[in-house]
């Protein structure tokens, strides 16, 4: 009784009503948390909270500070510079390991070893052969994001459906042709997962190599020189700076998940 | 046209699941002629077919297309397969599908594009040019698989049960658009089926073979007054006989096979 009942009340609701309640579902869960910071800050449960009112403050003037501008500037271009440079490394390498099966076992150990070592534990080494820090930054970030992509183009190149490869080549298509007519248009939605993943990955490299360096710029630099300003202060620009952080990777990957529902429609139909 | 000559292919020779697909199989096929090719499942039709079109090197034998010996896919052939869902690019829309293996001629874009175009006329679906696959039903597109096919303009077109995936209406159509499209190109066709009344209504000549390892076990000539007509054709004397004799063939009752 009760489920057909809320069969019939799901079939009379609409596409945008139904969004619209998601939306507030997503909305209160972000209220309820804010307000429970904001209780914790002003009430001192945690002493060194600054309360949510107060953090949220910070981050909309920072968006006037010009300082803090520049850094993000510089933090952005650096993970801007190494995404493109990541795919341009990682999808020829994913293509190659994914259709020649001889290399991908005779580079197999290799990879199962390289890519479990954090890349942050590369940054001294990233920091003595790349220099200025900027290049040690950009060159961390194509390692670090190169992974995913690499990845995800080797399984979704294994993925092509043998019946499409063999269309093409019964029309007399060679290897190549069909790796460029095939093989990649139909690994693209992989490929295009792995440069979202690798996106995120980027901002966590750049800002590690800032932070370490310190001197470099950029976001990481920024949160070292916030973090030894004295008092409460100090903590203010911080959890700023953090939120800052989050803003930016949540838009990247919001524009790159739209991207894809919109590039690979034909893929979910 | 083709001609196949003590064709035979072996999975896996010397292995423990070496399979035998095809022993000695001889056939020829003359210009122009649409042959049906029946036989039980898992007989090795597929096999066949692969290796006509290149897909595959047999272990044995030779197959010539054009007086050419078959070593990789011959130049005018095309391939439509069971599976359109598979066999059209999903990423493509349905005139890019049918334009694209004229790549492999010497033909400008536009040229392309018109050919694309005449091609899908030609099966009913000017109006799909600019959809995706995926908008369409799976009649439609195996119509784009054959308007791809044609488009190409092959002088010989392998189907691999190209109907064994719609429901029965559509199959009929489909039967039919082949029978018209015969008409308007001149090209050889080669069509496996395991549908017996099917091979029989839309073949001049239906080749049955034996479970695997495939050889040619019936070869009879189909003398039905034309134009073929779903509901006439199958109620004529003639097609009654022969769906029955093709029938006990691929059962493996021994008739005398006319030769």
């Amino acid at each position: 009784m009760t489920s057909t009942a809320t069969l019939a009340g799901r079939g009379r609701t609409s596409p945008s009503r139904a969004r619209l309640a998601k939306y507030l579902r997503h909305a209160t869960g972000v209220a309820v948390f804010l307000l429970a910071w904001e209780l914790a800050g002003r009430t001192g449960l945690i002493s060194w909270l600054p309360s949510a009112s107060t953090s949220l403050a910070r981050v909309a003037q920072l968006a006037a500070d010009p300082a803090f501008l520049a850094d993000l500037a510089s933090t952005l271009t650096a993970a801007a510079v190494g995404l493109p440079l990541a795919v341009l490394v990682a999808v020829p390498v994913g293509l190659l390991l994914g259709t020649v099966p001889v290399v991908e076992e005779m580079t197999r150990a290799i990879v199962e070893f390289l890519r479990p070592i954090p890349s942050v534990a590369l940054i001294p080494l990233a920091l003595f052969f790349f220099q200025p820090e900027i290049n040690a930054k950009v060159a961390l970030i194509v390692y670090a994001a190169s992974w995913p992509i690499l990845i995800n183009t080797l399984y979704g190149v294994r993925d092509v459906d043998p019946v499409a490869t063999e269309t093409l080549r019964s029309f007399g298509f060679g290897s190549g042709a069909v790796i460029w007519r095939v093989s990649l248009p139909s690994a693209a939605p992989f490929i295009f997962t792995g440069v979202r993943l690798a996106a995120s990955i980027t901002l966590i490299l750049a800002i590690s190599v800032e932070y370490v360096v310190g001197g470099a710029g950029g976001i990481g630099a920024f949160l070292i020189q916030a973090s030894t300003g004295i008092g409460a202060d100090a903590m203010v620009d911080v959890i700023a700076t953090l939120v800052w952080a989050g803003l930016v990777g949540l838009a990247v990957n919001t524009l790159l998940l739209r991207a894809e529902r919109r590039l690979f429609r034909w893929r979910h139909a | 046209m083709l001609e196949i000559d003590n064709l035979t292919h072996v999975y896996g020779p010397g292995s423990a699941n070496e399979h035998r697909a095809i022993d000695g199989l001889k056939l020829s096929v003359a210009e122009g002629e649409l042959l049906c090719i029946v036989g039980p499942s898992g007989c090795g039709k597929s096999t066949l077919l692969r290796s006509i079109a290149g897909l595959i090197t047999p272990t044995g034998g030779e197959i010539r297309v054009d007086g050419k010996l078959v070593r990789q896919t011959p130049d005018n052939l095309a391939v439509v397969f069971q599976d359109y869902s598979r066999s059209l690019f999903p990423w493509m829309s349905v005139a890019d599908n049918v334009a694209l293996p004229l790549r492999r001629r010497d033909m400008d874009k536009r040229a392309r594009r018109e050919a694309a175009q005449e091609a899908l006329e030609s099966v009913g679906l000017l109006g799909a040019a600019e959809k995706y696959p995926f908008q369409l039903s799976g009649g439609m597109q195996q119509r784009v698989a054959i308007a791809r096919a044609l488009a190409y303009r092959p002088s010989l077109m392998l189907m691999d049960e190209p109907f064994g995936s719609v429901d029965a209406q559509t199959r009929e159509d489909l039967e039919d658009l082949v029978l018209k499209v015969r008409g308007h190109h001149r090209m050889t066709i080669v069509l496996i089926t395991h549908d017996i009344d099917e091979s029989v209504y839309v073949g001049d000549r239906v080749v049955v073979l034996s479970k695997a390892p495939a050889h040619v076990v019936g070869d009879l000539r189909v003398d039905l007054p034309g134009p073929r007509d779903q509901i006439t054709t199958r109620e004529h004397p003639d097609f009654v006989r022969l769906r029955g004799e093709v029938g006990r063939l691929v059962r493996g009752v021994d008739v005398a096979a006319p030769a």
